[in-house]
């Protein structure tokens, strides 16, 4: 490299002809004692239960999951809790067909999809599994498929995925993300 | 920057504590926003720019302000910002959007949490990434490194940095946003404490605390509206000192002395002549520093919140100095009252806000 390209700096003599250094190793880490938040917890612990847990908006009833313990539409807390069902439908989904580093026991090609359970007003993610990947479609009705009861912990995980229940598919105008925009006097356009 | 238009803070809401728990950052920030905007009769729906300031390194997570929109209530989509800084100086950015003319109000936040972490690792993060993080030196004796520069240099002495941790921890009586106030500590007690990082004592140094602070302004005619006694923002400026600790005079903070007197000019008032002046000090040499720097008058009340030593929130105890200052003219009935903000080690950076009652 000219010593123009270097901006004008000028290499000292000892500097000349030898191998540059190119990289500067400097590890950085950080620990959290974090707490996810009361409302998280009442979410997982009810994982522990094969339950799942939403947040009702008293503005308009809309469920929101998983429950942040506001209603991100008005800036509203919410501190109601509802049970909800592990059934509902795949809003939208995606076929993947490379492996994540690192994770066993998911095959390739995998679905990842957006589960709307039956009453909730949004998606939440989750793997859809029992079926072809390439029989997966928007609207198809889903049930949680849930790790054997000794293999339970307070975790999302305890859901191993989501499979086909084989009821008629919910219709495309009707599937996915319907409630997020309720409430604001904007409903025409979900 | 010259004002060209009127832009006043109209309305206030602070909150910190020692730690929150059970409380994200949006279930924190939702009453906060709810109570300064309730405060003046105002929605999001009439708010015309949004701006917030806060750390990904005290969340833990990338992107994490964009969690925090929800407790605005940022649908339908909002016009917004964020500064990966002290709220003061969202503050900043967003009386520029009033100058320009582009709003009428603005809603500003910001917020930490900085108890799940190691604020001194986390502190150590900001300063130069080759030569002095990887030696992860901890705030607290970068700050004494500064300390006992002004001792040794007769500057200041020791009673006179007791002097000042005693007037926060007396002034924050009262102060249901302070988190280490005391009617009775006498300048023998804190010369008494076991330094922590020579010549630093506890009382020298700012209480952690975990909050949040939301402030709304307006312009004009609106905030007469809103308000009855607005806090006229009359003179504004942030101004910055050399990253290097090492090329710096550390016994003194430049871009403080700057900020002053370019906000002083454009407000055309004397620094010396204010009734009180909310100063962001992470410790009690840094407010040695600015009170002289500065130019504090000796009839200027300094801090009566307990400033920062007193609960010192990053990301959001400079806005709240500007919150207190401007309670002041608004619910008080003080005139003329400076606010000032700090970011970075030692006094790096500083913004100053001028605001009168009339």
């Amino acid at each position: 490299m000219s010593e123009a390209a270097e901006g004008g700096v000028r290499l000292p003599e000892s500097l000349r002809g030898v191998e540059p250094v190119q990289s500067v190793r400097t590890p950085i880490r950080l620990e959290y004692d974090y707490r996810p938040s009361a409302s998280a917890e009442s979410y997982l612990r009810a994982y522990g239960e094969k339950r799942i847990i939403g947040h009702r908006s008293p503005v308009d009833g809309a469920v929101f999951i998983p429950p942040r313990g506001v209603d991100p539409r008005h800036g509203v807390a919410i501190s109601e809790e509802v049970d909800l069902p592990d059934t509902g439908h795949v809003g939208n989904f995606c076929v993947t067909h490379l492996p994540i580093p690192g994770r066993k026991g998911l095959e390739v090609p995998y679905v990842s999809a957006w589960i709307h359970l039956d009453g909730a007003a949004v998606g939440f993610l989750g793997l859809v599994s029992g079926c072809p990947s390439d029989e997966v479609r928007i609207g198809m009705r889903v049930r949680a498929v849930w790790k054997p009861d000794d293999e339970l912990g307070t975790t999302a995980e305890n859901i191993r995925h989501w499979e086909p229940t084989g009821e008629p598919d919910v219709p495309l105008e009707r599937a996915g993300n319907q409630s997020f925009h309720a409430g604001r006097g904007d409903e025409a356009g979900a | 920057m010259k004002p060209v238009r009127e832009v006043a803070v109209v309305s206030t809401a602070v909150h910190q504590v020692p730690a929150l728990t059970g409380t994200t950052e949006v279930q924190l920030m939702v009453p906060l926003l709810n109570a300064a905007r309730d405060a003046v009769g105002l929605t999001q729906a009439d708010i015309g720019f949004t701006c917030s300031g806060s750390s990904d390194f005290l969340a833990g997570q990338a992107f994490s302000f964009v969690q925090t929109l929800d407790a605005v209530g940022a649908f339908p989509p909002i016009s917004e910002s964020h500064v990966e800084m002290d709220g003061a100086f969202a503050l900043y950015e967003a009386w520029v959007k009033l100058q320009a003319g582009e709003v009428d109000t603005a809603l500003v936040f910001s917020y930490g949490k900085s108890s799940p972490g190691s604020l001194r690792d986390v502190l150590a993060l900001q300063l130069d990434p080759y030569f002095l993080a990887p030696l992860w030196p901890p705030a607290d004796a970068v700050a004494a490194i500064q300390a006992r520069l002004l001792l040794e240099a007769g500057k200041v002495s020791g009673e006179e940095l007791a002097e000042i941790a005693v007037r926060s921890q007396r002034n924050a009586v009262g102060n249901p946003n302070a988190v280490r106030s005391s009617p009775d500590v006498a300048v023998e007690d804190v010369m008494a404490e076991v330094p922590i990082a020579d010549p630093l004592r506890p009382s020298d140094l700012a209480v952690e605390s975990d909050g949040g602070c939301a402030i709304v302004l307006a312009a004009g005619d609106r905030a007469r509206q809103l308000c009855g006694r607005p806090a006229w923002i009359r003179g504004i400026d942030h101004r910055i000192d050399a990253h290097g600790l090492g090329t710096r005079d550390l016994s003194r903070a430049p871009s403080a002395e700057l900020a002053a007197s370019v906000a002083a000019a454009t407000a055309d008032l004397a620094i010396g002549s204010l009734d009180i002046a909310e100063l962001h000090s992470p410790t009690t040499s840094q407010e040695a520093i600015l009170i002289r720097g500065l130019g504090l008058g000796a009839s200027t009340e300094v801090n009566p919140s307990g400033g920062a030593l007193a609960a010192n929130t990053l990301m959001a105890a400079g806005l709240v100095r500007i919150a207190e200052a401007a309670r002041r003219i608004i619910d008080d009935g003080a005139d003329r009252a400076l606010a000032h903000a700090t970011s970075g080690p030692c006094l790096q950076q500083n913004l100053v806000c001028l605001m009168t009652g009339v």
